[in-house]
């Protein structure tokens, strides 16, 4: 049935949706706009509060990098390996989403203490900064998510025929793989880079039990002494995140392929 | 195995069980919704995105966004008080409890559904809905011959799913309840770097059987993978 | 008595007009094809006519009765889509079996029918199969007894070839229409292919940019093609451009050369019209024997290609590129260069006005 209107249970089903997902952000835009003293409406104290603060600049910036880490580490390591396997060893596809879904059901707190476990004989440096262990540990938990959406990607096209023409052409692996391949599944690749984003700057667990400064301790933080402020931080954290998703939107341009899962808990 | 943590395991594998089933169900019905025939593409997109966003909010934020809504003084409850004469709280509410946790993980939940079957809601052919009708049936009817059972597969992996999701969370529970509802995942992060008591490898043992958990479905999930990418040629 | 007609029917999307008020009326038991280039508006037709969409104006009657605003699964009409219509979580006898289960049939009576309906489609041994591990063409025979389960009172074809080899079209075509004829089911068939409408239809009726260019017998498209879009459509035809010299003798000037065909009585001077002859009605000479003659085009093979057992010559006239069919026997001394006399018979030539209005010819396009 090509309807041309919306069908009545679509719009009952989506309205529901639209107030489920949406009261609770108003709550906490209220919520932030309380002033501290009537304990009513309207003061942009909060806000203030928050921007002001320098702490919150930093551990936005902190968590920022460590999101640009991520996605800059998984793109190296899972681009070459999905490739490949794609086309060279499909039989092992299924395996590697198997393997994908290990990080992604186990819980971050079984992770941390694996991994702290694993990482005893580290270096000093790996420990030190967030860049070293807490990257490591990122790149582990964005796996599954960076795996489903460069796996539709590579999917979606011809990879055989891609290469051959490209090899025919004269082109090495390497050529092939940043001049032909990158290109075609760029918009994968992005949705799975954006989801990532997303990942790092909204998880708290690993960072909190590895007593790591990132933008979601801070929150909780702020939690701790100014309610206000720290519904005003959740909010932000929201947007931000939401506006980097849809400017997925714009730099990916063709249809975005959300094939992706998601993430915390 | 104490009998408080083989409680909590319980309570945990509860609440998985609760909001996966719930989770599957509305973010099937929100994602059908979304991407129909007739419904405008830009909702989806918008839908798309937003459940990106929203399955990740989970932690912290998530748990204050709902105290501030239905929290004894949230704006729901005030709400209801004020303008619709009903106090939730006096009637049992509480949204520190089991039910709050379970309501509030259905923020992630459901988008996670959301984002994970609507491939699969994509490869319902328009053909069959047509030839369906052609054929005489209503709409229930192909819902109940052909969309639903083409769809179950990945609908009971997307369960499996949403069951590790909740079953691993953590920093909602958190936020919301503190000590007042005992999850195992809080439980091992309360030995792990718990300040009074500290003890690793307890932590480890509990872990260790959440993962025993987890594997089990992970094992359930392989064969229903394989049926759905079968139908779906 | 018209048992399935379509009036007036319209259907736009937004500024693009798919239907613009066609009419079509077909006979209890009759087979017709609705032939045209992509975009024509035939799948449109079709789909109206199965319910999957509403017109914008017009309508649509079963034996008199107005079925227009009758919901899809009510109109008792049996649809074979292009592909991908069989349901994959159902065997093929489940599948054929789905609407008569829908209709509450008791289930020996539904296993019969299934059993009868896959020997008719000759797949009686494959009933236990999964759609996945069918064939394009056996699907599509599956989907054609899954159609004709219900007993409908149409049945509805939309280009059920396309997605097929060309050897199981040709095959599957046949078959088609001897089950039509066997069971006599009114049959509306759409399709791109103009050999396979004029091979299988009762009557074809040709569409473009919405609307109907004619409607006939395959004989009737092929040898009296009413418009020039129909005469391009079906069937290879020299199309020669020239003006009326005398309507009385038939005299017509092309590219230079007087022509007289018998097409041309009757017409003023000075008109401008086309003159059409099919590429086997064309004789060839090479041209060292007698030069000129009445009736001939001068010009030099450009190419040969072998059809079997003729072959086709491209011929390039003064004006315009020739197409004639000859035996292959013959074409050995016609070899490409040679310069050769192509004589345009007096009678056999159908001719078409340039000028603006209805198609010529007394048969007007859309109505019968």
């Amino acid at each position: 049935m090509r309807r041309r209107w919306i069908a009545p249970s679509a719009v009952v089903w989506l309205l529901v949706a639209a107030a489920f997902f949406l009261i609770p952000l108003i709550a906490l835009l209220l919520f932030s706009l309380k002033s501290i003293q009537t304990g009513k409406c309207c003061s942009g104290a909060a806000y203030s509060y928050v921007i002001d603060d320098p702490q919150f600049l930093d551990t936005i910036r902190l968590s920022f990098q460590l999101s640009l880490e991520t996605i800059a580490i998984s793109l190296l390591l899972f681009v070459p390996t999905v490739y490949w396997v794609h086309l060279k060893l499909p039989r092992f596809r299924p395996v590697l989403g198997f393997i994908a879904l290990v990080p992604f059901v186990v819980p971050p707190i079984v992770l941390v203490v694996g991994l702290l476990d694993l990482y005893k004989g580290a270096p000093e440096w790996f420990y030190a900064k967030p860049y070293g262990f807490l990257a490591a540990a990122y790149v582990i938990l964005a796996f599954p998510y960076m795996f489903f959406a460069l796996d539709a990607g590579f999917r979606s096209i011809d990879v055989h025929t891609l290469t051959e023409a490209s090899q025919s052409l004269g082109a090495s692996w390497l050529t092939t793989l940043v001049r032909v391949i990158l290109p075609n599944i760029r918009v994968a690749a992005l949705g799975g880079s954006f989801l990532t984003l997303a990942i790092v700057m909204g998880e708290f667990t690993m960072a909190s039990l590895s007593a790591f400064r990132t933008f979601p301790t801070y929150i909780q933080l702020v939690n701790e002494s100014q309610p206000y402020a720290a519904a005003a931080l959740s909010l932000l954290s929201f947007l931000i995140v939401w506006v980097a998703m849809l400017a997925l939107l714009f730099v990916g341009r063709g249809r975005p392929r959300p094939a992706q899962l998601a993430a915390t808990r | 195995m104490h009998q408080p943590y083989l409680d909590q395991y319980w309570l945990t594998i509860k609440i998985s069980l609760i909001t996966a089933g719930a989770g599957c169900v509305l973010g099937l019905a929100i994602a059908y919704a979304v991407i129909r025939e007739g419904t405008p593409r830009f909702l989806r997109t918008i839908l798309t995105t937003f459940s990106g966003v929203a399955a990740n909010f989970a932690g912290i934020p998530l748990a204050f966004a709902f105290i501030a809504t239905l929290g004894t003084i949230g704006i729901v409850t005030t709400f209801m008080r004020d303008h619709l004469g009903f106090d939730p709280y006096a009637h049992g509410f509480n949204l520190f409890t089991q039910t709050g946790v379970e309501l509030t993980y259905m923020y992630f939940q459901i988008p996670l559904m959301i984002l994970v079957i609507a491939p699969a809601i994509d490869g319902l052919r328009q053909e069959w809905r047509e030839a369906a009708s052609n054929l005489g049936a209503s709409s229930w009817q192909f819902w109940r011959h052909v969309g639903i059972p083409v769809l179950l597969p990945s609908i009971l992996g997307a369960f499996i799913l949403l069951f590790g999701n909740s079953f691993s969370a953590y920093a909602t529970a958190y936020g919301l309840a503190g000590n007042g509802v005992f999850l195992i995942p809080i439980t091992i992060g309360f030995y792990y770097s718990g300040n009074v008591l500290s003890d690793p490898h307890l932590a480890q043992a509990l872990a260790f059987g959440m993962f025993v958990v987890l594997a089990v479905m992970m094992l359930l999930y392989i064969p229903l993978q394989r049926r759905s990418a079968r139908w779906m040629r | 008595m018209a048992y399935l007609e379509l009036q007036e029917l319209r259907r736009a999307f937004g500024p693009v007009v798919a239907l613009d008020g066609i009419n079509v009326s077909m006979e209890r038991g009759e087979f017709l094809s609705l032939l045209g280039p992509s975009g024509c508006g035939k799948t449109t037709a079709l789909r109206l006519v199965a319910g999957f969409d509403r017109p914008d104006g017009g309508s649509i009657l079963i034996d008199g009765k107005d079925l227009t605003r009758v919901s899809p699964s009510r109109r008792d009409m049996g649809m074979v889509f292009q592909a991908y219509s069989l349901f994959p979580n159902m065997t093929a006898e489940q599948n054929v079996e789905f609407g008569l289960r829908i209709r509450k049939n008791r289930r020996a009576a539904r296993r019969k029918r299934v059993g009868e309906l896959l020997e008719l489609v000759g797949l009686g041994h494959a009933g236990k199969r999964y759609p996945h591990q069918l064939s394009g063409g056996m699907q599509q025979r599956v989907a054609l007894a899954r159609a004709l389960a219900i007993e409908p009172r149409v049945l509805l074809l939309d280009e059920p070839l396309s997605a097929l080899d060309a050897k199981v079209r040709v095959q599957l075509r046949e078959e088609i229409r001897r089950i039509q004829t066997q069971l006599g089911i009114t049959t509306l068939y759409v399709t791109h292919d103009q050999e396979e409408a004029l091979s299988v239809s009762d009557h074809v009726a040709v569409m473009w940019s919405g609307r109907i260019e004619q409607i006939g017998t395959p004989s009737e498209m092929y040898s009296a093609p009413a418009t020039p879009f129909v005469a391009e459509f079906i069937g290879t035809m020299n199309r020669l451009e020239a003006v009326v010299l005398d309507g009385e003798s038939g005299e017509v000037e092309h590219a230079g050369t007087r022509l007289t065909v018998d097409a041309a009585r009757g017409r003023s001077r000075g008109e401008r019209v086309l003159v059409l002859v099919r590429p086997e009605l064309l004789e060839l000479e090479p041209s060292t024997n007698g030069v000129g003659g009445d009736n001939n085009l001068t010009g030099e093979v450009s190419t040969h290609t072998f059809l079997g057992s003729v072959t086709r010559l491209k011929i390039l006239g003064r004006e315009a590129e020739l197409i004639a069919d000859l035996p292959t026997a013959r074409v050995d001394s016609l070899p490409v260069g040679l310069p050769v006399v192509a004589h345009v018979p007096v009678t056999g030539t159908r001719l078409l006005s340039l000028s603006e209005g209805p198609a010529s010819d007394g048969l007007d396009p859309g109505d019968r």
